[in-house]
């Protein structure tokens, strides 16, 4: 199982590699956003640096959008997941290693985006420990998310504008507890940030189990 | 019956393939070729029929098969970004084949020397064509499963395929193969099956024993 999950994971990165989508596509997209919303605030300091935490999963969440829709894309093109069933791999296979690389582009994508924040917003960061575990909590659940209503889409003509409309609710938890957490580590916030934090790893174990029960169902019959 | 989205798209089909033959499927545009090509791959869900595959009993487990087949399809199962040498290392590693494998099979098919650093996306149609039969030689398949396999072949290349395919049927594979073309392939072809409106109109069968392939 192993193996399969690292030959997707790998082939993905690959493809990553090659045609850096991630980097000259995504990362420049979610950067745009910070910068349009720190038009929108009218460049307040003050403001910018409370939404601060927000804007990041924001940010990141839409770069999951992309990130998640390209990943199913490239496997719709030309019949690729038929190509990976007769390679025998399992559905969870496909899925988990879909989601693994996913993951890593979107922590790239994380990096850059908390690098924008400190550039535009001039946040300090106050709780480096919750901040880059609350990121991490929260991006493998976007990964795992997005991968799973990538999915669910993958082939449909519809896929485009309804990816969107069936992630971005359902990461809305993501993206409360972690803009929770950011608040308390970025020290614009007194709450309880471990909890949050806490809540976000719920939640990723929440996906990780609907993951592997929604696998088979999902991948089997795309 | 086999079903696409719900929608039966075989009925009535009763078709038994022999070990190490090769089989050329005929018929107009929608009668089915390609799906019963692809229910024999374990791809396509079948309801209230009797189907086995190599041994393998496509209604109580349609993916065990799968292992064993080799489908190319009208569409090029390829990742545009991907270099040509990225992609069968990729086959490769799916297949649990070695490079040598790997590397013959490339050969086999002209892919060799600058090509193997081009992205898929960058070669021509025919070339994509040969990539993608090189990554299901790399599977060793005992069953080969090919929809319109010599198009967008030049010349050298569909001699290429030909001697392939009957390389594998002299080793024991079954093949079948569904193509519109009166070429060569369709003529080293022991059994004509045509097929319309998803039931076999007419079946030549070759005397052979040992069945391994039964669809119904």
């Amino acid at each position: 199982m192993w193996r399969e999950i690292w030959l997707i994971c790998r082939k993905d990165l690959t493809v990553e590699r090659r045609a850096r989508v991630t980097l000259i596509q995504i990362v420049p997209t979610v950067l745009l956003i910070l910068v349009v919303f720190a038009f929108a605030f009218d460049a307040n300091p003050s403001l910018l640096g409370a939404g601060a935490g927000g804007l990041f999963w924001v940010a990141v969440l839409f770069g999951a959008v992309l990130g998640a829709k390209r990943s199913f894309d490239i496997e719709a093109e030309g019949g690729n997941l038929d190509a990976l069933r007769l390679g025998g791999l399992s559905p969870a296979a496909i899925l988990w290693g879909k989601a693994m690389a996913l993951a890593v582009q979107m922590a790239a994508v994380a990096v850059f985006t908390a690098a924008g924040l400190v550039v535009l917003f001039s946040v300090a960061v106050t709780d480096w420990l919750l901040l880059v575990t609350a990121a991490v909590f929260g991006t493998a659940a976007f990964a795992i998310c997005g991968c799973l209503y990538g999915a669910m889409t993958v082939g449909l003509r519809s896929a485009d504008t309804l990816l969107p409309l069936l992630l971005i609710p359902v990461a809305a938890p993501v993206l409360l507890a972690g803009t929770r957490a950011f608040d308390v580590a970025l020290g614009t916030s007194a709450d309880q940030g471990w909890s949050w934090t806490a809540l976000l790893a719920v939640v990723l174990i929440t996906y990780v189990a609907v993951g592997w029960a929604a696998a088979g169902p999902l991948l089997e019959d795309a | 019956m086999a079903l696409l989205d719900r929608f039966p798209a075989l009925a009535g089909v009763d078709l038994s393939v022999e070990s190490g033959e090769m089989v050329c499927l005929r018929g107009p545009n929608g009668a089915g070729k390609t799906t019963l090509l692809r229910t024999c791959a374990g791809l396509v869900p079948l309801r209230g029929a009797r189907a086995e595959v190599l041994g393998f009993d496509l209604i109580a487990d349609r993916r065990s098969v799968r292992r064993h087949v080799g489908l190319l399809g009208h569409r090029t199962p390829l990742y545009g970004d991907l270099r040509v040498d990225d992609q069968l290392r990729h086959c490769a590693a799916l297949h649990r084949a070695s490079d040598t494998e790997a590397s013959a099979a490339a050969e086999r098919f002209s892919l060799e020397g600058r090509l193997l650093g081009v992205a898929i996306r960058r070669l021509s149609e025919g070339q994509q064509r040969r990539v993608a039969l090189a990554c299901v030689t790399i599977a060793r398949p005992q069953l080969w499963l090919l929809d319109e396999p010599h198009a967008g072949l030049d010349r050298a290349s569909r001699d290429a395929l030909d001697e392939l395919l009957g390389d594998a049927v002299r080793a024991g594979a079954t093949v079948m193969f569904a193509s519109h073309e009166t070429g060569s392939a369709r003529l080293a072809a022991a059994r004509q099956v045509t097929l319309a409106g998803g039931r076999v109109s007419m079946s030549a069968p070759a005397p052979g024993a040992g069945s391994s392939a039964d669809v119904a």
